[in-house]
């Protein structure tokens, strides 16, 4: 197996031009690639489509202005989001009814399959979640099935030019290991795009993260970023 | 009923729904008062769609568990695992909600109606703070629980059609408030259990939606 490059965070932001779509690891920031969105906050890149679940936080766990990507919509960098839950993020609403934001909900168990389709090969998700609803009408939602008597929505699969994991522990080859919470969206989304760059905590020898606990797979990761340590 | 207790009391009740080992999700707000008032004996597995299964108390700074980079709650706070319980991604974890393993969610509503139908995710024009996970866990968890004080200043939440967006057609199977316990069947409401605290009158007042009465009808007192 090859060691994967190590890039500084202002690397990792300037290899994502504009326009791009990028798969956001994070739930409200915890497991988010934070040093890369701040340089990407620095850089300024404009028309950026978001996925991710949340639009992370205004002010982090110890008052810190801006947690993630949250500042990407403050800084009006981004286009277009594909999200579940923004209501910690008010500038999201803001600049939707401004007209200068694209909006799309889903819900939370929808975008992780439909993110996991997008890397896993598949055309499309059915899942009896959002019949009834809204959720009809998204543009994400393909159509209505009927299987064995009961509705199903087919919703598309979902793909990023890349990928930004937060992650833990990263070994040289790009295996990673998240604690706690951090794991989330970023396994699905280490699949689903054609560049993938996780930053971590800490980048370890191989070996350090036992076969067994590898939860992204280096053979996913093409970058490999050490960010903040917490 | 001061309204300082009325959180407090449907909590409770909710409390008496839950057997030892179920696993539970809990909504924000009042439901994550309920296990505060668990019966002696059941312990639960709390789910949180964060990711983890199993969640254990609060921490608070100083512990040696208080880690707010790394163990949150879907609030933003800091959360933990409890003792055996363990951290799960996301796509697998809504596979557990869909898959019909979460025994029960409780969750609020802005509008609930006689055919079970939900609503508590937005309010057009007005907020969106988007769904969650609120959607899967309504049409996945074994039971749907509404738990929520019976009026909203006044005005019935329980109608007997929602006019809001909904979050799942048909998913509500019990509505527990201060006032009263509806079941939901084909047939719509029927009320199992009252606080003695109101008249029947009263709760009909405050219901905006037709419902039977249980010939089983309890106090929520006992």
């Amino acid at each position: 197996m090859a060691k994967k490059p190590v890039l500084t965070a202002a690397e990792a932001a300037k290899m994502i031009p504009e326009g791009a779509t990028i798969l956001c690891g994070g739930f409200l920031g915890c497991g988010q690639a934070r040093a890369i969105v701040k340089e990407l906050v620095k850089l300024g890149t404009k028309n950026l489509t978001l996925v991710c679940n949340d639009m992370a936080r205004q002010t982090g766990p110890m008052g810190e202005e801006f947690f993630g990507i949250a500042e990407l919509i403050h800084n009006h960098q981004v286009k277009r989001i594909i999200a579940t839950h923004v209501g910690m993020t008010p500038e999201v609403g803001q600049q939707k009814n401004e007209g200068t934001l694209e909006v799309n909900l889903i819900p939370q168990g929808s975008l992780a399959e439909c993110v996991r389709a997008g890397g896993a090969g598949l055309g499309g998700v059915l899942t009896p979640v959002g019949v009834d609803t809204l959720i009809e009408d998204s543009p994400l939602c393909l159509g209505k099935q009927r299987i064995n008597g009961k509705d199903y929505l087919l919703m598309a699969p979902i793909r990023g030019d890349f990928a930004l994991l937060g992650t833990y522990k990263c070994d040289e080859y790009g295996n990673c290991w998240y604690k706690g919470t951090m794991r989330n969206f970023n396994t699905v989304m280490a699949t689903a795009a054609d560049t993938v760059i996780a930053e971590c905590e800490y980048i370890v020898p191989v070996g350090e993260i036992e076969p067994e606990n590898v939860h992204t797979y280096g053979m996913c990761v093409d970058y490999i970023v050490e960010g903040d340590r917490k | 009923m001061e309204k300082s207790e009325i959180k407090a009391f449907i909590a409770k009740r909710c409390a008496k729904e839950l057997k030892n080992g179920d696993v539970v999700n809990l909504g924000i707000g009042l439901p994550t008062m309920i296990p505060t008032y668990l019966p002696e004996g059941v312990e639960l597995i709390i789910h949180a769609e964060l990711g983890i299964v199993g969640a254990g108390a609060t921490p608070q700074p100083g512990d040696a568990n208080y880690d707010p980079y790394h163990v949150i709650d879907a609030g933003g706070g800091v959360a933990s695992v409890a003792y055996g319980g363990g951290f799960i991604d996301s796509a697998t974890n809504f596979g557990l909600i869909r898959g019909g393993h979460v025994d029960a969610c409780f969750l609020g509503a802005l509008e609930v109606d006689a055919q079970g139908n939900l609503a508590n995710w937005i309010i057009p024009g007005k907020k969106m703070p988007g769904m969650g996970g609120a959607m899967d866990l309504c049409v996945g968890a074994k039971n749907c629980i509404v738990c929520m004080e019976h009026t909203a200043k006044g005005n019935p939440k329980i109608l007997e059609k929602c006019r809001l967006p909904l979050t799942a057609s048909h998913c509500v199977n019990k509505i527990i408030t201060e006032m009263c316990v509806f079941e939901v069947d084909d047939e719509g409401l029927i009320m199992t259990e009252y606080n003695p605290e109101f008249t029947i009158d009263e709760i009909r007042a405050a219901t905006a939606a037709h419902f039977r009465i249980a010939v089983s009808l309890k106090s929520m007192l006992h």
